[in-house]
């Protein structure tokens, strides 16, 4: 991880000083375990902030809506499909872009961690290989990275690059045999009542904050239409009505569009399992229209294309 | 009256047979986090193993979303278009097992609710039906920085009651004429002895003792408002920020709300909901105008507000209580101790890369 870093601050630094780029976007460490926090880098001098390990769970992208500079911008498996589909939904210009490509072997699910360790409060958190150990006031424990990943980076099929400038280091091996839609496959098992039940029982938590928004690159509307006034589409107290139009249309609107990042689900200060609300319409995009998001720049996606000649079933 | 000990086991017992007198609020687990729930006799208490509630208890007081007034828009109906009050209980409720800071917290809320010109009808009766029995932290996390706020792990301000967590008991201290009110009412216990008291007061010293004093405040209290508003780094904490509402509806001691009206059929409902200078529809003019439209704007709103405009408004402490929530579980890691380091022209310290 330490090398990644060095080497991520080199290129960095490389970057703003041959005036390739204006700016380039990365992560600098957390002040808390397992936050570490988006940073933005005018020159030089700051890359030394830039680091790197394996609880850089926010995606990128989000930071590049708007921006009229050139940017270099660090970017995995996901962040670079949601990077293609920016690109594509022209959200911003390829040739503004200086992807520097990292393969990622998965990040820590936060969560899962705190658990594992009775939610006793961790102070630090170191990483090797394939080993992390946090420590905390009279504990410290080391686990295998592999059983403690975020659910969207157990099922990735996606762990290197798609659309990058430069690599960092070699390619990861993908992962072999993963089965990704399991979880879909219960949830489409039950009876419409249970479904119903279920996702009511997702969205009992919510405050309504709107990180899982926020934190998605693909809600980049000037105005979401729950911030909407006149007319006002959704109520905004905590009604499990209005709740409930919020969560779904959200994830329609992602529909044939998210690259499964988990950033909404990593941000849930209620610990909602957001990724529900836009798995089954991935499987659906990929069943339907033999379609992943975010892995053409020349590829128009599902829902804004139309072929006569399209080979699918659903237009038979 | 003196101090009490309970046992931890007859403390809750002796809660439990307040039910006819007081609606009782005490923290459960749920999943990963914690919250205040409704005691009742299955309640599984977690006294012994919270460190706070996800979500601050000023919900209990002040809830995210109240119905405020009701309405008929019926032509036919002789009220038609009269806002009437929705018929709102006041009972006798208790929190108990509170934090230090997130009572100190109403007391800062109360500055916002219940001044001499205005007073908030429903906040002001629910806040004086509660009281508040404090549970001591005899272990603050290292995101916890009350002391610097002017509270502390064992601060009594605001609270009835206050709790202090021995090992096998609990010694229990009333603070208040309300809080005499409730320990009366309480079953049990024993009159603490000086040995007792002499040894919750040296564990109160201890930790209090060993709280981090890592947020210089002072500093931004000598300087003008412009010099900290037109800053140069408020691009840079802002840069991160998903402009989402966890900070402030987390935060024990963020009070704004927004007023709407709820129309079904013929009946409507005039609700107040939590609102956040988070979001760019807090400050949205009806003539399409926001003065905070960008998002550096509203982050720069909640840390002066907290820390300039309420301290040179009131002169009395800050509208923060340093209960660490937001430095916790801001999903992009804003530290709101940074940002105070560098409003006081102090380096911002980060762990070591």
């Amino acid at each position: 991880m330490i090398e990644l870093t060095e080497k991520i601050r080199d290129i960095a630094k490389k970057l703003l000083k041959d005036g390739t780029v204006d700016v380039f976007i990365g992560y600098k460490k957390g002040s808390v375990p397992m936050m570490n926090e988006p940073v933005l880098i005018r020159n030089p001098d700051e890359a030394d902030l830039l680091y790197w390990d394996s609880n850089c769970g926010l995606n990128l992208c989000n930071y590049l809506t708007g921006r009229t500079d050139r940017i270099g911008i660090l970017a995995t498996g996901c962040n670079s499909r949601s990077i293609v589909t920016h690109i594509i939904e022209n959200q911003i210009r390829r040739d503004q872009l200086y992807i520097v490509g990292i393969p990622c072997t998965g990040m820590i699910d936060h969560r899962a961690v705190n658990r594992a360790v009775g939610h006793r409060e961790i102070t630090d958190i170191t990483e090797s290989d394939i080993t992390f150990t946090v420590t905390g006031k009279g504990f410290q424990e080391t686990f295998n990275k592999a059983d403690y990943l975020q659910g969207n980076c157990k099922v990735c099929r996606h762990r290197n690059p798609v659309e990058y400038d430069e690599m960092i280091g070699e390619p990861v091996e993908e992962q072999k045999g993963i089965e990704p839609y399991s979880d879909v496959k219960n949830i489409e098992k039950m009876s419409c009542d249970d479904k119903n039940a279920f996702f009511r029982r997702l969205i009992d938590k919510c405050i309504r904050c709107y990180a899982c928004r926020n934190a998605c690159p693909l809600c980049y509307c000037p105005t979401c239409f729950v911030d909407e006034s006149r007319p006002q589409w959704v109520g905004k107290s905590i009604d499990p009505t209005d709740t409930m139009t919020f969560h779904l249309l959200r994830a329609f609107h992602c529909a044939g569009r998210c690259t499964d990042c988990g950033a909404c689900e990593r941000v849930c200060p209620m610990g909602i399992s957001m990724r529900q609300f836009t798995r089954k319409l991935n499987r659906d995009a990929e069943e339907l229209f033999s379609w992943q998001a975010g892995l053409s720049l020349t590829e128009r996606p599902p829902l804004d294309t139309y072929r006569s000649d399209d080979y699918n079933d659903f237009i038979k | 009256m003196g101090d009490k000990i309970f046992t931890k086991q007859g403390w809750v017992e002796s809660l439990r047979g307040l039910a006819g007198d007081y609606m009782v609020f005490v923290p459960v687990k749920e999943g990963d986090m914690y919250a205040f729930r409704h005691l009742d006799n299955d309640t599984k208490v977690a006294f012994d193993d919270y460190h706070n509630t996800r979500m601050s208890p000023k919900s209990i007081v002040y809830p995210q979303s109240e119905r405020m007034f009701e309405y008929s828009l019926d032509k036919q109906d002789p009220d038609c278009n009269i806002l009437k009050e929705v018929p709102k209980t006041f009972a006798p409720q208790a929190i108990v097992g509170i934090r230090p800071c997130d009572a100190h917290a109403f007391q800062i809320s109360k500055r916002n609710f219940d001044t001499p010109e205005y007073r908030d009808p429903w906040w002001v009766q629910r806040y004086e039906a509660t009281t508040l029995i404090g549970l001591g932290c005899n272990s603050p996390r290292s995101t916890c920085f009350c002391t610097a706020m002017g509270g502390g792990p064992f601060d009594e301000e605001g609270l009835d009651v206050l709790m202090f967590d021995m090992g096998e008991t609990y010694l229990v201290r009333a603070l208040t004429d309300k809080g005499e009110a409730f320990l009366g009412k309480l079953n049990g216990g024993r009159s603490a002895d000086k040995t007792d008291r002499e040894a919750a007061l040296r564990l109160s010293d201890h930790v209090r003792d060993g709280m981090p004093d890592v947020v210089p405040v002072d500093p931004i209290r000598n300087k003008e408002i412009k010099d900290i508003f037109d800053a140069s780094f408020w691009d840079d904490v802002a840069f991160a920020c998903l402009n989402c509402g966890t900070c402030t509806f987390l935060c024990p001691a963020c009070w704004c709300f927004d007023v709407q009206d709820e129309v079904y059929g013929r009946e409507g409902d005039r609700i107040r909901n939590w609102d956040s200078c988070m979001f760019p529809l807090f400050t949205l003019h009806g003539s399409g105008h926001n003065p905070r439209a960008k998002k550096f704007q509203r982050v720069r709103q909640r840390f002066m507000h907290k820390f300039k405009y309420y301290v040179d408004k009131f002169d009395d402490g800050f509208q923060c209580t340093g209960c660490g929530r937001c430095v916790q579980f801001c999903p992009v890691n804003i530290d709101i101790r940074d940002v105070l380091r560098l409003m006081s022209d102090e380096p911002p310290v980060r762990l070591s890369a």
